[in-house]
């Protein structure tokens, strides 16, 4: 195969509909005679429903239908457990999933309670304001360490403590090995990532066709295929009656595929019900409340080191906010639990952790999914034991690294997709040192930094490590086919959030069949267009998608050679394949275009012989058998003003590994994204909620994203360790950038106000000025 | 037609990418959604409603405003403009679009119509910014994905073609 595309940095297919307009986003949606849905949410934590008086709504000019939890009739089910808890001994998990609309209880602010269906959005909204609820309002667990204890509110109220889960892993014996210990640290760290607040808000369309019999649902999924199933399945539909179109996603993160939202439960069978499309889209406050996030987590943990800083164990007990549900089931603690690992040998591991419902929106996986609460635990402690034994951070993680020929690595737990987690392959050091030349770590150290505090200026430096385990399974499937005119289409079920997936796959079609990139077309997120698939989720896109991909085309360039060697009645040795056309070999002139081949393997007399299909086309799956893990290394320098805690990032690097690039543009566009959406957690974004429960900063004006003034250039360096997972050697980088951004900002501020001596350590994420501040004035 | 208070409903004239609308409108209506659903200009998004994202713009007048903070009946008598009128015809694309092709400055593209409309209009008043005075032209609109390098790599260039395209 030529490798002209893959590995290059190709623009992208998507742009020029993108950048004149011309994208379909489901918003865009206009049917004839749509009409428009808003809901009446929950404006209590935790309440019951005494009544609800919807008379007055009804009333209203321009409102067709109303509907509470009671109208749903037998509609109304909870959603399904989506993941169910890993296969760990002694693991408990308590079950409890969202349901359509409210009834009788609602568990926490945002949730829905009536259904309100208008000519306009604007009606809509009006009628939501005319209906009245009785609401008595019942004690509120918010507090994820008070919502824990045995005497706390309960969310349910036959869960005392409200535990939704509780899990134990063990390697080794920590109790035993820790007695051996040079320094035992122990501290407490709190770790709050925020919301995704993609900058498309969610939304559904829904379609009834009376005449086909058929429904087509327009959804900002990041699972089309799996909404079409659950979707089918509650409608007493078969699937082939259902098609579950995500055209363009303005970004997703994660919490877009959640299954099932309230509103995806319900616009599809509000369409069927009044014979009519309905469109309801997500407003920006909805989105704070309705949309789920994910939030915190509580670690006491405790790492023992020997003399040379080499760590002998950890051991950690965790709580876990998941909000007032649990679809997701343990997806994301049991991420904090392995990743909290790293890139490094630990002997003995006891890790415990206790999720807990509260009375706040549900949390499910974003970007990152848990990955971040676990490497800020470990980087901390590593930070923390380097200081006590008078080493840098660079150096005693360099001490713990895994070897480069000790893979594959089983650290002998349970990872999120049920096998023990184990790393495919992985050379960490030199990432470490390329991270640090880039950054000018021991020059800083020696010469810059005492220069620039001499001239009083507050300068700190800061490197990190992390593992990032990415294209987990399934499976994804695709099939690739020359058209008559010569392009070559290539079709998938997952669905595309800006990641680049119509030029990345385009490249390993382009090159397996020998077209320009430009003439692959990529459909994704159709189920018409492919049936199969489970989604795009944990950086497993270009790994899955990619190889399956890859596959189909490498069976189409079979099909294309062996109908061209038929044409010239040649060796398939003889024959290249380029430019859309097979010539050849050393015969000028004697060639035919991939288009003209097609039209042959489709002819309109004669038969297919047996054991032959029509066509140039081929359908394939891939499915590894465990997740690829990426890692990197991240590195910064700051400045602090001292007298506003404003900081001032000079200069950040990144250096990574997530094996075989196929588009290093994509890749890097990835990581700084993803940089960006750490540096929002690690220093800006902050989900700020009272006792009641009730979120205070709900607005993009009061929960801070990073602006182009706050997001530093990024210096990126790759390695490429491939992946012997797959055929293609690739690892996904989809939350790489995202996940060691707090301990760096953690580690480099405390350098830089020097805070560690004078007895400030920094231990929880988000930071922010006003949070330093204070920590520095109490120092 | 909606059934809802006729007798609030205003008409409104104005010009959008060069072409002039009359239409019927509430007074509550905003510009935003004016464009979009009335006239099927989705091109511009609405990402927040309150004027924080950037996502909405468009130019008034040929000046960058927030759509979603702007009754469309303000625009009676005014040209608005639109992502759509930017490539200048199909298959096309102008000097900025090309340049954030060109650097992948957009990857869900969800808040690239509005950045485009702000730095239209900023370059034509700002021919050679500098890195740190596009950073500041560009800190009104929020991008979630691309961590804005790319954003800033795609101004600096149009700005250098659209001058050297000036100059020719
Ligand atoms: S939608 Fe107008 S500024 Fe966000
Ligand atoms: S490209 Fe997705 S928000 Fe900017």
């Amino acid at each position: 195969m030529s490798t002209r595309y893959f590995g290059q940095p190709v623009k992208r297919n998507e742009d020029a509909r993108l950048l004149t307009g011309s994208a379909l986003f489901v918003d865009d949606v206009e049917l004839s005679g749509m009409l428009h849905a808003a809901f009446l949410r929950s404006p209590h934590a935790h309440a019951k429903i005494i009544s609800i008086d919807v008379e007055a709504a009804k009333a209203r000019p321009g409102v067709i239908a109303i509907y509470t939890a009671e109208d749903l009739g037998d509609y109304w089910q909870h959603g399904p457990l989506l993941v169910p808890p890993p296969p760990v001994p002694g693991i408990v998990f308590n079950l409890r999933t969202q349901v359509p609309l409210a009834k009788g209880v609602t568990r926490h602010v945002g949730e829905p309670v009536v259904l309100v269906i208008a000519e306009s959005r604007y009606i809509a909204e009006d009628a939501v304001g005319d209906i009245y609820i009785d609401w008595e309002a019942l004690p509120v667990a918010a507090e994820l360490e008070a919502a824990a204890r045995p005497d706390a509110p309960r969310v349910y109220p036959d869960i005392p403590g409200n535990v939704a889960a509780h899990a134990h892993q063990k390697r080794g014996d920590y109790g035993r090995a820790a007695k051996d210990a040079h320094v035992t640290i122990k501290r407490r760290f709190t770790y709050d990532h925020g919301c995704s607040q993609p900058m498309e808000t969610r939304g559904v369309v829904a379609q009834w066709d009376n005449k086909a019999d058929k429904l087509t649902i327009w959804d900002t999924t990041q699972a089309p295929v799996a909404i079409r199933n659950g979707m089918a399945a509650m409608l007493g539909l078969s699937e082939r009656q259902v098609r579950v179109i995500a055209p363009f996603i303005g970004g997703g993160f994660g919490p877009k595929i959640m299954m099932f939202y309230p509103e995806e439960v319900l616009i599809p069978w509000v369409a069927i019900q009044l014979n009519t499309p309905v469109k309801w889209i997500e407003d920006r406050a909805e989105h704070f409340f309705a949309t789920t996030h994910e939030r915190g987590q509580i670690h006491d943990a405790e790492m023992a080191i020997d003399k040379e800083g080499k760590i002998i164990g950890i051991k950690d007990v965790f709580l876990h906010d998941t909000g007032a549900y649990d679809p997701y089931g343990l997806t994301v603690p049991i991420n904090s639990q392995c990743t909290l690992l790293g890139p490094y040998v630990v002997p003995h591991y006891d890790s415990m952790f206790t999720a807990v419902f509260t009375n706040k929106t549900l949390v499910t996986p974003y970007r990152g999914a848990g990955r971040q609460h676990g490497v800020f635990v470990m980087e901390r402690l590593l930070d923390i034991a380097a200081r006590e034994i008078g080493i840098t951070p660079a150096e005693i993680r360099r001490r713990n690294f895994i070897a480069p020929d000790a893979f594959p690595y089983n650290h002998g737990i349970i990872y999120q997709d049920f096998t023990e987690l184990t790393y495919d392959s992985g050379n960490y050091e030199p990432i470490l040192d390329q991270v640090l030349a880039t950054i000018g770590y021991e020059k800083f150290l020696a010469e810059e930094q005492p220069r620039l505090r001499a001239e009083g200026k507050c300068v700190g430096i800061a490197v990190v490590c992390y593992v990032e385990g990415t294209g987990i399974g399934p499976y994804e499937g695709a099939k690739v086919q020359v058209q008559a005119s010569g392009k070559v289409s290539v079709v998938t079920g997952i669905g595309t959030q800006g990641q680049g997936h119509f030029t990345s796959f385009a490249q390993i079609v382009a090159d397996a069949c020998g077209v320009d990139v430009t003439n692959v077309e990529v459909i994704t997120g159709d189920t018409d267009a492919f049936y199969w698939g489970a989604g795009t989720f944990a950086s497993r896109g270009a790994v899955v998608a990619g190889n399956a991909i890859g596959q189909a085309a490498g069976l189409v360039r079979q099909k294309i050679l062996a109908t061209a060697a038929e044409h010239f009645e040649c060796a398939e040795t003889d024959l290249i394949i380029e430019n859309g056309k097979v010539s050849l070999n050393g015969v000028p002139g004697h060639s035919i275009t991939l288009g003209e081949l097609a039209g042959m393997a489709n002819p309109m007399r004669g038969a297919v012989a047996p054991g032959t299909e029509p066509g140039l086309e081929a359908t394939s799956y891939f499915g590894p058998p465990m997740g690829a893990t990426a890692s990197g290394a991240h590195a910064m320098i700051v400045e602090v003003d001292p007298e506003t805690m404003m900081v001032e990032i000079k200069r950040y690097a990144v250096a990574h590994d997530c094996g075989v690039v196929i588009n290093p543009l994509i890749v890097e566009g990835q990581v700084q994204g993803g940089v960006a959406q750490g540096i929002g957690n690690a220093f800006f974004e902050d989900l700020v909620y009272n006792d009641e429960g009730q979120l205070l900063n709900a607005s993009l004006a009061d929960y801070l994203l990073p602006s182009s003034m706050d997001v530093p250039r990024m210096e990126m360096t790759h390695t490429v360790t491939p992946s012997p997972l797959n055929p293609l050697g690739i690892k996904g980088v989809g939350e790489a950038g995202a996940i060691p951004v707090g301990p760096l900002f953690a580690q480099a501020l405390e350098d830089a106000l020097q805070l560690p001596k004078r007895g400030v350590e920094l231990l929880d994420i988000p930071l922010s000025p006003s949070k330093l501040w204070e920590l520095a004035r109490n120092a | 037609m909606s059934s809802s208070d006729f007798e609030h409903e205003v008409k409104l004239s104005l010009t959008v990418n060069g072409r002039r609308y009359t239409r019927t409108v509430e007074p509550r209506m905003l510009l935003a959604d004016f464009l979009r659903h009335e006239l099927g200009l989705t091109g511009t998004h609405v990402g927040c409603e309150h004027g924080v994202c950037g996502a909405c713009t468009v130019q008034f007048d040929g000046e960058p405003a927030r759509s979603c903070l702007t009754f469309a009946v303000q625009a009676q008598g005014h040209a608005i403009s639109t992502v759509e009128s930017l490539a200048g015809g199909p298959g096309k694309l102008s000097v900025l679009q090309e340049a954030f092709r060109e650097c992948h400055g957009l990857q869900c593209g969800y808040c690239t119509p509005g950045i485009l409309m702000t730095m239209q209009a900023y370059l034509a008043q700002h021919p050679d910014p500098t890195e740190a005075e596009v950073r500041e032209a560009l800190s009104g609109n929020l991008c979630r994905c691309t961590g804005y390098q790319h954003i800033v790599d795609a101004v600096l260039l149009a700005a250098k073609n659209l001058r050297a395209g000036a100059a020719a």
